[in-house]
């Protein structure tokens, strides 16, 4: 048995991407993800990898898609302005059914904003950021033993579906020490690249196998609007094939949809929550349980595609959602547009995490006595929760 | 004689206009591979975007079409996972060191082993004729329709100063000269830049009174000089030449070599 050790988010991060079969990494120093590429470009060699230093975020996820053409796992990770830099990119990875693993450590934004402050202020950004309807997945974690395990399933889904996968994290989470018994090897499942089992007859770009370069298949890849076999189309083919690899994830939201439920089937309230909130709510939850209150708590892993049906179902006989996030207001659109009016947000915008205290005394005043929440309350409170 | 066997023959004729530079260059380079006899399984071509780009869809081989201005970074990934590989990049000059500055000084500085071959014709061509940093002083453009009033760069003089570990310059009027350099630069071990002056008479001619292709050509190689004859001229004389010819060859460790020879360190092996 492994010993309990006291590891980073970041670098149980940059450990479950080896683990994971990660073989490339490019990156560019940015407060709060650096650790992550620190740890690689000690570890990666180590194993065969190769991590590289990039001039800027667009060079890094440009050689992470050159890598994955190559055959390799790969990965960036980076935080705000550098996610904002690779989202042309991210474009083409989606465009081009390139599998690699985008690592976002959310600080507060906009621009500069507080590089060393948490946020979860990228979570539309990373699903729209790059122009075009595309596809995604992007996934988040709330505990350090949760960064291993979920870089490893980002990995597994990107390799999987030919997809871009995002890992947002924040900057609590990835400056975190916890004491974690990592996985053993062998303990979480990895998914390997499907490859063509022939090369003759075989259209790159009809369905998830992959042939890479240096494999004699002679594979045109472009960004451009392409048909089955990479060359540029317009008009109807342009139209299929966008459908296709849109469809390939959107069909699968609920397959893809990882989460948490607790205490749902009697909840008269159910809290929403993700990433480092989910903390705070999983404390507020217990303290309002011993209140006596039917609470529930949704803890989503996947943020993208959107687990409609899930939302539906956990918060059918709820008559208050709260959507506690660190943002002015960005999943819990979402959740609105799933659930309807009874969906209020409770945000923050000063760099702190929200405390179980806030929520517990949020869906206390709300549902004790039940009182009517109009649906345009809620928005616009962050920043003026109390720093703790 | 370029073998078809480097070409994906059914995507020709190309896009390129009537009287354009680029089908010469695209066609020295598939020469050069014929003479080097690469393996096209083991040869890729990747193109950035403009009308250079267009280039990576004509070759029988892994191709990519990537970003503008990132093909050398796509590139940089592409080789360090797959060192076998024989890369080639087809650039414009917008492209390499517009929008693509900063990946190609640090492509020059970083040595990996691939080979640049910029299509220089001075000028946006795809978008419509626009100013690009290689547009000479005075000249028209789209938008620099008074004259140009920036100075433009010296992509050869700017890939030797960032470190580029071969560095060569021709035009598209001097075929064997194009291969020569072509060959040498990919069989060179390090960052090899090809620089090709050509002509966009659609664009740059029109603009500029040089509509008629071959007049824009000739033009373009009576303002050059060979490095054999560029010491003997005097400042003067240099003023509006540009010096072409094989500029700078030197060894250098190659960073995807670095990289494994650290592998084998730390695996100790």
């Amino acid at each position: 048995m492994r010993e309990q050790e006291l590891v980073q988010g970041n670098e149980a991060c940059a450990r479950g991407a080896i683990y994971a079969g990660c073989r490339f990494f490019a990156g560019y120093p940015i407060t709060p993800s650096s650790e992550i590429m620190e740890y690689l470009a000690r570890e990666l060699p180590k194993v065969g990898g190769v991590c590289l230093q990039m001039e800027d975020e667009i060079a890094s996820i440009s050689a992470v898609i050159g890598a994955s053409w190559g055959g390799a796992k790969a990965m960036t990770a980076t935080s705000g302005p550098g996610f904002s830099l690779m989202q042309e990119s991210i474009g083409y990875a989606a465009m081009t059914e390139t599998p690699c693993v985008i690592v976002d450590a959310q600080r507060g934004g906009p621009s500069t904003g507080q590089p060393t402050k948490v946020s979860q202020g990228d979570v539309m950004q990373a699903r729209w950021g790059t122009h075009g309807d595309h596809p995604i997945i992007v996934l988040t974690a709330s505990w350090v033993r949760e960064v291993f395990e979920m870089t490893v399933h980002a990995f597994n889904l990107s390799e999987k579906y030919r997809v871009p996968v995002i890992l947002l994290l924040d900057e609590i989470l990835a400056h975190l020490r916890e004491n974690v018994i990592l996985p053993e090897p062998g303990e979480l499942e990895v998914v390997e690249r499907r490859r063509p089992e022939r090369l003759e007859g075989f259209k790159p770009f009809s369905n998830e196998m992959m042939l890479c370069f240096g494999e004699g298949g002679r594979v045109m890849v472009t960004g451009m609007s392409h048909d089955e076999l990479g060359f540029p189309a317009q008009g109807k083919k342009a139209a299929e094939q966008l459908q296709r690899i849109l469809t390939k994830i959107e069909s699968r939201a609920e397959e893809l949809a990882l989460y948490r439920g607790r205490f749902l089937d009697d909840a008269d309230a159910v809290i929403i929550s993700y990433g480092i909130t989910s903390r705070a709510v999983e404390e507020a939850v217990r303290l309002l349980r011993a209140d006596g209150l039917a609470v529930g708590w949704l803890d989503l892993k996947t943020l993208w595609p959107f687990p409609e049906r899930l939302v539906r179902s956990c918060t059918e006989r709820a008559q208050y959602v709260l959507v506690p996030e660190l943002n002015w207001g960005q999943l819990v659109r979402e959740v609105e547009r799933v659930v309807g009016g009874r969906v209020e947000h409770l945000g923050r915008l000063d760099g702190y995490l929200i405390t179980p205290d806030e929520i517990a005394r949020r869906v206390q005043e709300r549902c004790n006595p039940l009182t009517p929440l109009l649906p345009s309350q809620g928005r616009g409170d962050g920043g003026e929760g109390e720093t703790v | 004689m370029a073998s078809p066997e480097y070409l994906r023959v059914e995507r020709l004729p190309h896009v390129w206009c009537p009287g354009c530079g680029h089908g010469m260059i695209t066609h020295a380079l598939a020469c050069a591979m014929t003479e080097l006899e690469l393996d096209p399984r083991h040869t890729a071509v990747i193109g950035g975007i403009g009308c250079s780009g267009r280039a990576a869809f004509l070759f029988n081989m892994d191709t990519m079409h990537t970003t503008h201005g990132r093909a050398v970074v796509f590139a940089t990934g592409l080789k360090l996972v797959r060192p076998n590989l024989t890369i080639v990049l087809t650039l414009g000059d917008g492209d390499a060191i517009g929008i693509g500055g900063n990946h190609f000084i640090h492509a020059c500085r970083r040595n990996v082993d691939l080979t640049a071959i910029i299509y220089n014709n001075s000028i946006y061509g795809q978008t419509g004729g626009q100013v690009a940093p290689t547009t000479p002083v005075h000249k028209k453009s789209t938008t620099s329709p008074y004259g140009n009033l920036e100075h433009p760069f010296d992509i050869a003089r700017l890939a030797i100063a960032a470190g580029a570990t071969y560095v060569a310059r021709t035009t598209s009027f001097d075929f064997p000269d194009m291969i020569k350099y072509m060959k040498r630069g990919i069989a060179h071990k390090g960052f090899a830049v090809i620089e090709v002056l050509t002509h966009c008479p659609t664009y740059y001619g029109r603009l500029n009174d040089l509509r008629d292709p071959y007049e824009m050509l000739h033009t373009i190689k009576e303002q050059t000089v060979p490095i054999e004859e560029w010491a003997q001229l005097t400042e003067e004389e240099r003023a509006d030449k540009i010096v072409i010819g094989e500029l700078h060859c030197q060894e250098r460790p190659e960073f995807v070599e670095s990289y494994y020879e650290l592998i084998a360190q730390m695996r100790g092996t």
